[in-house]
């Protein structure tokens, strides 16, 4: 080691980003992604509003859509945010067999949630009733559809984060925080879940 | 000192001692937020499907409600609050939530105004045409 | 269904000679320069420092490389279409057909926006903001080097489609209906939108790189109001990429979605509405270009206050009025589109906007020249480049507000007066900037100076040559004259032209004296040395080494006050007794270099080229590839690694005259 002695007028502490602050660093980075994701969505969401009458002859969301599916698909999501927050509990209290299986739970209720909407645009398709057939239909399987693709890239996340937990634990800074950060995202694809339902299908229906 | 020491990471429940909260509170914290959201849920659909409420109102009542269902979330299950270790966070959720605004009203009363300015359908302009 | 996809030998422009020429020039530089690389054995070198490096100067260094070579292409595009408009009048057709002038002038915008301002602009935040915070590094170095990694993959799509398949004839905007399937059934609109994602995401991660960096990482003791001003501009130019990128990202999906899935988001049929097009693509397109001028902002007010010898005027107002930009950007952008259609109402708020969008504006200006006034300017090159902005970008903002007014521009919307209005503001703005900054900076990257000399010839002719060539199409555009036009009949026109393309010429020569005072400079690199404080700066970059060592600072400065550096000098200066100059060093953790960004931008390049072509199987190699390379890269042992102290304390002692410590 060096010399000693410290002008301590001028220099102080050598402050390194400790892993307290890298925390809060990384969930920041990714709070941040999160809110440019949620832009990106409201893009969609203008598109589909401005559309949402151009139906070129075509059927509307009064015809098409089926309550009774997005209310399950919601209470899938719902239930599937709760998990996941009882997750982040279990995980920073260190319990293993908890966290898997919550872990398993939100990653059930993910893919139900994704089974449901995929039975959805499948039995629209064969009505005739795709994407291609007008502007309306576009912006909704666009919105929606993007939507179902966040969700299973984060079904994709959990299981690679249930790996790494198992791999290099949950002592693990680096896992701990990229678990906070999937909990982030998990929450934030609930909310544009709950905006998505209102205007989209909600609205949809409205006579 | 930097001010980092001082912050919390999004979604991070406090951490300071003094209102530590316990890990039956923090399950209570969830379940409070799940179950107020499954009741705003129900709330939306109902709402989306009664006779009861004025049609023209409906609209508004059920932005009304995802906003708070939105609220619902940030406090309980992101843990998002007013304190001054998330201070950023609430900031950076603001300047997001008046992207989103700009973008989505600003584009749907330029559209709206733009296709109020389209020329009439043929049916219409034919009509017109003829004296 | 073909293996290849739409990909075969008719792909390649046998037939047309500039093209194959230029694609030959490309093929044989880029190859000559890789064979050269690998015989003389630099390649472990370049592998070890450069392409794997996670270091927040390197990066940044990569980026206004790849910045300047772009540069000559989009001014290659320029020189084509000066001197195509300054020949073909009335009988004349000059020698590009139509469908070649489309190329050129949609790969002139794309190119110098996204592909020179852009990384110009992100290589010198990157080289400059960590060092000005005080800290060691960005707040996510691997994804800084993915973001590089993925503006080159953009960077080389779009030089692919010059060799094989063509450009986008759209225009650099790309509007439906013309960017449709339908009008654009070649691979043009493809490649242009592939490019753009791509590199649009590296984009993306640059924003919030900078946002928590600048948020969350400071030396201590720095608080917001001790920050640099380039510090905030690049803030708020961060936060305006962070919040209009995505908007971009969606509005070309949709295109996307429209040309490979037949969509109807923007066709006619199916109730499409191409306007939408038209409205979301300025909504990111306004922000953009704040997003470039931002921190060319900054940079004037770092050089004006060093030059001058004096703290910059109205720091406060200067940091309010920031902000305000920021903020007020997003509500102007239907000034784009005054004449598609909106009713008096919403014109006229937007325009009442957009000149009110100018007065922040204005305050900076006029700080910048209270900061001067009373102080001692020392007229050195990057002075010389911001004098020249504050004048040509004044002129240019001008012609803006004149615009702003709605029926005003009725007559003068996309026409040559535009093209000259923000080329004025661009080239004034952004461009002087990074100019001035590149001089200013460029000694404290490699430590020697940039000569003079030369520095100062290429700014005149390039002053000199701005001037010649885009005032004589404000007067083309008061005239009548419509952007992008391969020939016209007006022949009254062209001696306006033929001056235009005397003024691009002038600028060549500014351009062709800057590799010059580069290659000039390198040549007499020990007569330029320089020591850490070259210029008697005022911030925290000048307080270390030229260049400075990875670890920036061997020990991280204790911020009381604006200007930490120069408070450092001064306090320095009033003590009675000479310090003992002796610092507690300890080991220091860095980021370790990774490959990831290399290899995800090669599997990204693989992507779009197979997406472009209608290659479905390599197009899943490559998403496969990258998910791959996630997954390497989530699972790596070790983060960081440890400088020993024993190391630090070496270069310290070595560059202790130069640190001046």
């Amino acid at each position: 080691m060096s010399t000693v002695t410290v002008d301590d007028h001028l220099y102080g502490e050598a402050h390194e980003l400790a892993v307290d602050e890298k925390r809060v660093v990384v969930g920041y980075g990714f709070w941040i992604f999160l809110l440019s994701d949620i832009v990106m969505f409201s893009a969609f969401f203008a598109a589909y509003a401005v559309l949402a009458h151009a139906t070129a002859g075509g059927p509307d969301g009064m015809q098409l859509f089926s309550q009774r599916s997005v209310a399950i698909e919601t209470v899938c999501l719902l239930a599937s945010s709760y998990t996941c927050g009882l997750m982040q509990l279990a995980v920073t209290s260190r319990r293993y067999a908890v966290t898997y299986l919550m872990a398993f739970m939100t990653f059930v209720l993910g893919a139900c949630f994704l089974t449901l909407e995929l039975r959805e645009f499948s039995s629209m398709i064969a009505l005739g009733a795709g994407p291609q057939r007008s502007a309306f239909l576009s912006s909704f399987f666009t919105l929606v559809g993007c939507h179902g693709l966040h969700v299973a890239a984060g079904l994709i996340w959990l299981a690679v984060m249930m790996a790494q937990v198992l791999i290099k634990g949950l002592y693990d800074a680096t896992v701990e925080r990229r678990l906070l950060c999937f909990s982030l995202f998990w929450h934030a694809l609930d909310i544009v879940w709950v905006w998505l339902f209102t205007v989209v299908y909600l609205m949809g229906v409205l006579s | 000192m930097s001010e980092s020491y001082y912050d919390r990471a999004p979604g991070d429940a406090s951490a300071l001692p003094d209102i530590e909260q316990g890990r039956t509170s923090g399950v209570l914290v969830y379940t409070i937020g799940m179950g107020l959201a499954v009741g705003l849920t129900a709330l939306s659909f109902w709402a989306a499907n009664t006779s009861l409420l004025w049609a023209g109102g409906v609209s508004l009542g059920l932005t009304a409600l995802a906003i708070a269902q939105m609220g619902v979330h940030l406090v309980f299950f992101l843990h998002v609050t007013t304190g001054p270790d998330n201070t950023n966070n609430v900031m950076a959720l603001a300047f997001g939530m008046l992207i989103v605004f700009l973008v989505v009203v600003g584009s749907l009363l330029i559209m709206a105004d733009l296709n109020d300015s389209m020329m009439p359908g043929p049916e219409i302009m034919n009509l017109h045409m003829q004296r | 269904m073909s293996l290849l996809g739409k990909l075969d030998w008719s792909a390649i422009p046998f037939d047309q000679p500039i093209i194959m020429g230029a694609s030959g020039g490309m093929v044989l530089g880029i190859g000559g320069v890789l064979a050269w690389v690998t015989l003389k054995g630099y390649v472990p070198y370049l592998w070890r420092e450069w392409i794997t490096s996670v270091d927040h100067k390197r990066i940044g260094v990569m980026y206004i490389i790849l910045a300047l070579l772009m540069l000559l292409r989009g001014f290659a595009d320029a020189i084509m279409m000066r001197s195509q408009q300054a020949l073909a009048a009335g009988g004349a057709h000059g020698y590009l057909p139509p469908e070649h002038f489309d190329q050129v002038f949609s790969a002139h915008g794309t190119i110098m926006i996204f592909f020179m301002a852009m990384p110009f602009v992100i290589g010198m935040m990157n080289f400059v903001v960590p060092l000005q915070l005080g800290v060691r590094d960005m707040a996510f170095p691997t994804l800084n080097s993915v973001a590089l990694g993925l503006t080159a993959s953009g960077i080389l799509l779009t030089n692919i489609s010059l060799a094989v398949g063509e450009f986008s004839k759209a225009g650099w905007v790309a509007y439906p209906p013309l960017s449709e399937l339908q009008f654009s059934p070649g691979v043009g609109v493809d490649y242009y939108l592939w490019a753009l994602q791509i590199s649009g995401v590296g984009t993306l991660m640059t924003g919030i790189n900078f946002v928590a960096t600048i948020l969350k990482t400071r030396a201590p003791g720095m608080t917001y109001m001790r920050m640099p001003v380039f510090c905030w501009t690049s803030l708020a130019a961060n936060l305006l990429i962070v919040a209009a990128f995505p908007v971009l990202t969606a509005t070309m999906a949709m295109l996307l979605l429209d040309r490979y899935l037949g969509f109807h988001f923007f066709t006619i049929d199916g109730q499409g509405n191409p306007m939408m097009y038209v409205n979301l693509f300025w909504v990111w397109g306004h922000p953009e270009v704040y997003i470039l001028v931002l921190p060319a902002f900054g940079i004037f007010s770092e050089v004006v206050s060093t030059f001058s010898g004096k703290p910059l005027f109205g720091y406060r107002s200067m940091v309010a009025a920031t902000m305000v930009i920021c903020v007020l950007s997003f509500v102007v952008w239907l000034h784009h589109f005054f004449t598609m259609g909106a009713s008096a109402n919403v014109n006229g708020f937007f325009g009442v906007m957009t000149m009110i969008i100018a007065v922040p504006t204005g305050v900076k200006v006029f700080n910048w020249l209270f900061t001067m006034y009373g102080g001692r300017l020392r007229f050195t090159v990057p002075i010389l480049w911001s004098i020249g902005f504050m004048v040509t970008f004044v002129i240019g903002g001008m012609t803006g507000v004149l615009m702003a007014v709605p029926p005003a521009d009725f007559s003068l919307h996309n026409s040559l007066f535009l093209i000259a209005h923000f080329h004025n503001v661009i080239i004034g703005g952004t461009v002087f900037g990074l100019m001035a900054g590149y001089n200013y900076w460029f000694p404290k990257a490699f430590g020697f100076k940039l000569d003079e000399g030369w520095g100062r010839v290429s700014f005149w002719c390039w002053l000199i040559g701005f001037y010649i060539a885009f005032m004589p199409l404000y007067a083309l555009g008061l005239m009548g004259m419509t952007r992008r036009m391969q020939h016209y009949d007006v022949t009254s026109w062209q001696p306006w032209l033929v001056v235009a393309a005397i003024g691009v010429v002038v600028i060549l020569v500014g351009i062709v004296s800057q590799v010059i005072q580069l290659v000039v400079s390198i040549r007499d690199r020990e007569k330029l040395r320089v020591t850490a404080d070259p210029w008697n700066g005022r911030t925290l970059e000048w307080a270390t080494a030229s260049p400075p060592p990875p670890w920036n600072f061997a020990v991280l400065p204790q911020v009381t006050d604006i200007d930490a550096f120069w408070k450092e000098k001064q306090d320095r200066r009033g003590q009675q007794t000479p310090v003992s100059k002796e610092k507690k060093i300890q080991s220091i953790e860095m980021p370790k270099s990774s490959p990831t960004g290399f290899v995800t931008a090669f599997f990204a390049v693989i992507f779009g080229f197979a997406m472009i072509w209608h290659i479905w199987w390599v197009a899943a190699v490559g998403v496969i590839g990258i998910f791959l390379v996630i997954l390497v890269f989530a699972f790596r042992a070790d983060e960081e690694i440890e400088v020993p102290a024993e190391q630090i304390a070496r270069f310290e002692l070595a560059n202790a005259a130069e640190t001046a410590r």
